[in-house]
């Protein structure tokens, strides 16, 4: 038993420590950073946060991203869900096949679609737009959000279907009203997938966008100035790029225990 | 479940299949395009046939490029899921532990790519990262810019820690599954630990463990930010992955035809090996 | 072979607890005697996989005493009681053959390989599995892989007793009867104590020497099944048994009789006399002992026919007393029965009289 524990503690730390020093360093004025380590800021500062939050060169980076992150989330969602009825509950000609072929997105590295993205929505007129990024990220949002949304689906009975339009409602109804709540879980899952997937990328959202849409992560990656980096700015940058997914994980952490004990996540 | 033979359920799936085909069918295309073909400028084409697979197959930095993502993924599969099953097998399955054990976990997830390379990045310096700092007190000659086996080292704890989680997270999902009475009747049965494990808890994880696998190699085969923005793919190419080849021979040289062949053997290769991977896996109960 | 007592045992899932709502199983002082064939009988939630667990040592109760043959176990683990204990659904190792699923038991116990194989075998022979030792367990059905599980417990020569938790839940119906028929078998050969946990009274009866009628975390009667289904002691065992079970109406005393909304109905010898001072008491008799008469009779009370159900071989007549109260009649299905008025009589000596829900005798 306690060697077990010991393991996970250590684990856990090892986690938490990189996590640990970030936020130190965010804390601390450049003279302390660079005169030498310590443990704890010697002199606490908050000024690296307030520069991002009032530079608005650093804060719109933050908002773009959460903006084409939520779009995404949206799309995939309102796109995935009538997909995943359809594989769920019918059998048609190629359906096999589009769902494994769907799946392969997922597998294309995003380097690959670099240079055509660009070229493509350069030639509709979306470079740097959230829309681009957002449509770019359902390259591998939309299928995972079609294979988690269609098993959430598979566990529901068609039985209920069937009961409904006997009862006379209409597909829309029947699948705004009656389905959707079924599933709620599911969507929550999914919802939280295609957040994180997207969130995290960098690749597709720095070479989609220049300066209106620009993300965080962009931002970060391109702050090197003529005296060097300024560790503490990017040390307090990169903490709050830790907020949205720590906040997320938090309001779904009982939503990802059941899940676990439900078998299905 | 039975399914009903309905074709018109293709116009539910046709917003997806618009969506994708704009993210996916038409870039591909635009890749294939260029990839056999030579432009000389734009207006001039001229169609090369499979001119630019040979050269690049024939590309001996590609070779190296692929050889060092092989082992780097060899690698990461080698120490990701033992340790994440490890790490599965020692979480808490009760209790109020749980919660706070999942979001722990769950934490390097949600990381942006980029700031985990930032975090490493800043955490092995001797100057001012905690780690390079222990490591030099140490006495141990520690430089991820200067040695190649250091930054071979750095990448690699990096990943393990920016992903074993998943894994971890995956075979927990599936260990929790295994009803109580799986173990109940071990115990009767007299069974050891290592037995429960063995012919019990291994066997029930199978299915999350290929889905753990698949993903930690594709993942890992793809992977681009954390490395970059950690060494840059260097000292000199020691950490230059797949992506980062790929991502300078189309961004930063504009060897448009090169980088299109490049791009496609790279997918078509990822494809074989989830494909080989999955069958193996999914084989191995069979015998 | 066990002689398995229990000793002033009570079980709560909570610290700490005090009153009889907190326990899962409240106090009882039980003996199973060795080689008998025992069903625990109850509904869902009454405490009997409690018990049952308690008994396998998955489980350590909270108060109070196990004993085998006399031996303290209660701090004991399972794997030293010699106990074997098939679940509700088969639990087999996926990856390994039938024979190493049979042997593995030994094996753990570092039986040597000779042995383990002269057991194996004689046990596949008696559950007939000796045609698929080879196969993997995995691909097996419901009712092979629980015979697989039972084999498990039988292979070890110093089992005592079988625990079964509801064991036949997913198998099909139409191998459940084969099932029982072969723990029978195993019980006649081997001659072990068997403990039998169930809400199916069918199985129960069939199965059972005793019936353990659990409600409620308590032992309510335990018996042949011919005790409980002719003198119930109490309204719940009464009511699970039997089908369709025990009619239950409220009444008064009067005399030697129950006052039933005005209606006399008579009692056996001294019954009235010892329910003296009860407060709440209940009238219990079977449906297969009402008799119903066309026309009225000494002795009988009028009713009204609503319902006649045919169900093969037998009819259930719903017959309505007085006003309000609806009592089912047990009819063979070669009586004549028309709606409309009819007349029903008690017989006194299957009439029951329930003060508080247990049995005045």
């Amino acid at each position: 038993m306690r060697a077990r524990h010991l393991g996970l503690i250590a684990y856990i730390v090892f986690l938490l420590l990189p996590l640990y020093w970030l936020l130190n360093m965010s804390l601390k004025p450049n003279t302390e950073i660079l005169g030498g380590l310590t443990l704890l800021p010697r002199e606490l500062t908050f000024r690296n946060y307030v520069t991002i939050f009032t530079d608005p060169a650093w804060y719109s980076g933050y908002i773009n991203s959460i903006l084409y992150v939520g779009l995404n989330t949206l799309i995939s969602l309102l796109v995935a869900l009538p997909a995943a009825y359809a594989f769920s509950r019918y059998s048609f000609l190629g359906d096999k096949h589009l769902f494994f072929w769907l799946l392969t997105n997922r597998m294309a590295p995003p380097a690959v679609f670099l240079l055509p993205f660009f070229q493509l929505y350069s030639s509709v007129g979306l470079m740097d737009t959230h829309i681009a990024v957002a449509l770019a990220h359902c390259l591998f949002n939309v299928p995972l959000a079609v294979w988690i949304l269609e098993g959430f689906m598979s566990g529901i009975p068609k039985e209920i279907d069937e009961t409904a339009y006997l009862d006379g409602y209409s597909f829309p109804r029947f699948f705004l009203t009656i389905f959707l709540p079924l599933i709620k879980a599911g969507i929550g899952v999914t919802a939280f997938f295609c957040f994180m997937f997207s969130w995290v990328e960098l690749l597709m959202a720095r070479t989609l966008t220049t300066v209106n849409a620009k993300p965080i992560g962009a931002i970060m990656t391109r702050t090197v100035s003529a005296s060097g980096i300024d560790w503490g700015l990017l040390a307090a940058a990169g903490v709050l790029t830790l907020i949205p997914g720590a906040l997320v994980i938090w309001f779904v952490r009982k939503h990802i225990a059941k899940g676990f004990a439900l078998g299905r996540v | 479940m039975d399914k009903i033979i309905n074709q018109k359920a293709w116009f539910l799936v046709l917003p997806v299949l618009l969506v994708v085909a704009f993210s996916a069918i038409i870039p591909l295309m635009t890749v294939v395009n260029y990839s056999v073909q030579d432009i000389l400028d734009p207006q001039t084409r001229v169609f090369v046939g499979t001119e630019w697979f040979q050269q690049v197959l024939r590309d001996p930095r590609l070779h190296d490029a692929l050889l060092r993502q092989l082992l780097f993924s060899g690698c990461v599969l080698g120490i990701e899921i033992p340790l994440g099953i490890a790490i599965a097998l020692s979480m808490p399955t009760r209790g109020a532990w749980v919660s706070a054990c999942l979001v722990l976990l769950a934490l390097p997830l949600l990381i942006p790519f980029n700031v985990v390379g930032t975090i490493w990045q800043i955490f092995g310096r001797a100057d001012i990262g905690l780690g390079g700092a222990v490591l030099s007190w140490l006495g141990i000659d520690y430089n991820y810019t200067a040695s190649p086996l250091d930054a071979w080292l750095t990448v690699l704890v990096m990943d393990v820690w920016h992903w074993t989680s998943l894994v971890a997270l995956l075979c927990y999902a599936g260990l929790v599954a295994i009803p109580d009475a799986y173990y109940q009747a071990a115990r009767i049965d007299g069974a050891s630990r290592w037995a429960v494990f063995r012919y019990i808890q291994l066997p029930k994880m199978k299915g999350v463990l290929v889905i753990a696998v698949l993903l930690r190699f594709m993942d890992s085969f793809m992977i681009y930010a954390e490395p970059f923005v950690l060494t840059g793919g260097g000292p000199g190419n020691a950490t230059t992955f797949l992506s980062q080849y790929l991502t300078a021979m189309a961004v930063g040289q504009f060897d448009l035809g090169p980088a299109a062949a490049f791009s496609l053997i790279y997918f078509l290769i990822i494809l074989l090996f989830s494909w080989v991977f999955y069958t193996a896996i999914t084989n191995m109960g069979k015998e | 072979m066990a002689r398995i007592e229990l000793k002033k045992l009570a079980h709560s899932y909570k610290p700490g607890a005090s009153r009889p709502e907190d326990f899962a199983l409240r106090e009882m002082d039980h003996v199973w005697e060795d080689g008998k064939a025992y069903a625990l009988l109850g509904p869902s939630g009454c405490g009997k996989t409690t018990l049952l667990n308690i008994i396998s040592g998955l489980l350590t109760p909270s108060h109070g005493q196990i004993l085998f043959d006399g031996k303290d176990v209660t701090r004991l683990a399972p794997q030293e009681r010699n106990i074997a204990q098939v679940f509700q659904f088969p639990v087999i190792y996926d990856t390994m053959t039938v024979y190493d699923n049979l042997a593995f038991p030994l094996r753990n116990r570092k039986v040597d390989e000779a042995e383990v194989h002269a057991r194996v075998t004689e046990v596949a022979d008696m559950l007939e599995l000796g045609g698929v030792l080879k196969k993997r367990a995995k691909g097996l059905g419901a009712d092979a892989k629980q015979k697989i599980s039972m084999g498990r417990g039988l292979v070890r020569s110093d089992v005592s007793a079988i625990l079964f938790d509801e064991p036949l839940t997913v198998i099909d119906p139409h191998l459940k009867w084969l099932l029982r028929r072969k723990l029978k078998q195993v019980h006649e050969r081997y001659a072990l104590t068997m403990v039998y946990v169930t809400h199916d009274q069918v199985e129960a009866m069939t199965f059972a020497d005793e019936v353990v009628v659990v409600y409620e975390g308590q032992v309510v009667q335990r018996g042949t099944p011919q005790e409980l289904f002719e003198k119930p002691r109490h309204t719940f065992v009464g009511y699970f048994i039997g089908s369709p079970g025990m009619n239950f109406l409220p009444c008064r005393l009067d005399g030697h009789c129950a006052l039933v909304d005005g209606q006399r109905i008579p009692l056996a010898d001294g019954v009235a006399a010892r329910a003296a001072g009860a407060t709440r008491l209940e009238l219990g008799i079977r449906p297969e002992f009402l008799q119903l008469a066309e026309r009225p009779e000494d002795g009988t009370l009028p009713v009204l026919v609503h319902q006649v159900e045919d169900l093969g071989n037998f009819k259930i007549v719903t017959v309505q007393l007085g006003g309000r109260h609806e009592l089912r009649v047990k009819l063979p299905e070669d009586r004549p029965v028309a709606n409309g008025r009819a007349w029903l009589r008690f017989p006194p000596e299957w009439t029951r009289l329930y003060a508080d829900a247990l049995l005045v005798e």
